[in-house]
């Protein structure tokens, strides 16, 4: 009983020891710059990784600086990115999105910010003796899930540009077309008018062409 | 006496955990994040809310009584959960239509304007992700092994979930497609029997002019 508790306590202060990942997907508006910050432990593996989903020309500016406002990665217009590091210093990092060279076109971001490696469950990673081959295996399974998860991610995400594109494509026709008919018609209609209108009888001119 | 030190430095560490992602919003300002998720899938935001203050020029936990107001839109446009919570804790919603669900965070101020700024921590996990094992391993008594099975098979589901979603997105994303062929098809031979009538309609109109005017 109490061996358990101190399981769970340990698994849970592992947890505690600065292992964090969010994914968040948000619309940045246009001329707008938008700014997460996050507090990491020096010698912390930590990954950003950010993607464009719709709006625009699908590019957006991005900016990881540290605790000292160093530049640690820089991107200008980009549609995707990642980037790994390891922090030396702790202290707060913030990563900003930018969309202050567009006028008029809001942007869906999705980001990606994991700070060290993923909890381990509790009772794992305790033992003094190697795992056995059940165990090595089913973690082995879970690592292996965690990159399928991860793929469709990636999958949804292009899938969602590539359908939004279509969706606008569609909506776009539509409006070409209702456009050119009425462009057609106008045009043909208003020839006739202006060709008959020089033909017109002037008052006191008598039509000789 | 180790059992009691450890409880305490844990209740510790369990609140500094949601000290991770955070941001800054006004005090009457809306922040929206989007979540693009099969049905059945089970949401967790961690959350706290830390106001401004002007004399130490840090970030202190409010004692004003400011609240999280938080609204959750399914992908019809339904409210599927609007409440003001206090300013630390968790919600959690379950999703019941695949799509995109709208997640707005905002402070339940009374100022009109302005307003001093809020520092929110923000964590959100999805489906299997929001599972608490620590707890579950703990009420249920689960070998570790159990455990792991326990996590691999919830991974699955929700890979399946996503595959299915996947598989009425691609749907919709071609019924899109062939929709846009079929207008563009449509259209194109619609605009030319329209140019056609209208050149007969303007060669007939102007024949029956010219013969009024007695030029033909």
């Amino acid at each position: 009983m109490e061996r358990g508790w101190l399981v769970v306590l340990l698994g849970v202060v592992c947890w505690c020891a600065g292992a964090a990942g969010v994914e968040l997907t948000f619309e940045l508006p246009d001329n707008a710059k938008e700014c997460f910050y996050e507090e990491i432990e020096k010698g912390t593996a930590s990954s950003l990784e950010f993607q464009v989903v719709t709006g625009g020309h699908y590019d957006v500016d991005v900016v990881l600086e540290g605790p000292s406002r160093q530049i640690l990665y820089r991107e200008i217009k980009q549609q995707y990115g990642q980037f790994q590091f390891t922090p030396e210093t702790t202290g707060t990092y913030q990563v900003c999105f930018s969309n202050e060279f567009s006028t008029f076109s809001h942007k869906l971001i999705y980001v990606d910010f994991q700070v060290g490696d993923e909890p381990q469950l509790p009772g794992v990673g305790e033992h003094f003796t190697a795992m056995t081959q059940m165990e090595s295996s089913s973690q082995k399974i879970h690592e292996d899930l965690n990159s399928v998860i991860d793929y469709q991610t990636h999958h949804r995400l292009r899938e969602a540009q590539s359908r939004k594109r279509a969706e606008d494509l569609n909506e776009r026709v539509l409006f070409w077309a209702v456009g050119e008919t009425l462009g057609i018609l106008v045009i043909t209609v208003g020839q006739v008018m202006v060709l008959k209108n020089f033909f017109a009888d002037k008052k006191g001119n008598q039509a000789s062409y | 006496m180790m059992g009691r030190v450890l409880m305490i430095f844990l209740s510790l560490c369990v609140l500094s955990v949601v000290e991770g992602l955070y941001f800054h919003i006004g005090e009457t300002e809306r922040k929206c994040f989007i979540e693009e998720i099969p049905d059945e899938t089970m949401v967790t935001a961690n959350y706290k809310l830390q106001l401004y203050d002007p004399r130490t020029g840090g970030y202190m936990p409010s004692n004003a009584g400011l609240g999280m107001h938080v609204e959750v839109k399914d992908p019809e446009d339904n409210m599927l959960l609007s409440r003001v919570y206090s300013s630390e804790g968790r919600f959690t919603f379950t999703s019941h239509t695949p799509g995109e669900h709208v997640i707005c965070l905002f402070s339940n101020s009374t100022k009109w304007f302005s307003g001093s700024m809020l520092r929110v921590h923000f964590d959100i996990q999805v489906g299997e992700h929001a599972i608490d094992y620590a707890s579950m391993a703990q009420k249920e008594k689960l070998t570790e092994l159990q455990l792991r099975v326990r996590q691999l098979l919830d991974q699955v589901d929700q890979i399946t979930k996503e595959q299915n979603y996947q598989r009425y997105r691609e749907e919709r994303f071609r019924q899109t497609s062939e929709s846009t062929s079929r207008q563009v098809l449509w259209w194109a031979v619609g605009q030319v029997v329209v140019l056609l009538a209208m050149g007969w309609w303007q060669m007939r109109h102007l024949r029956k002019f010219f013969e009024a005017k007695k030029l033909v």
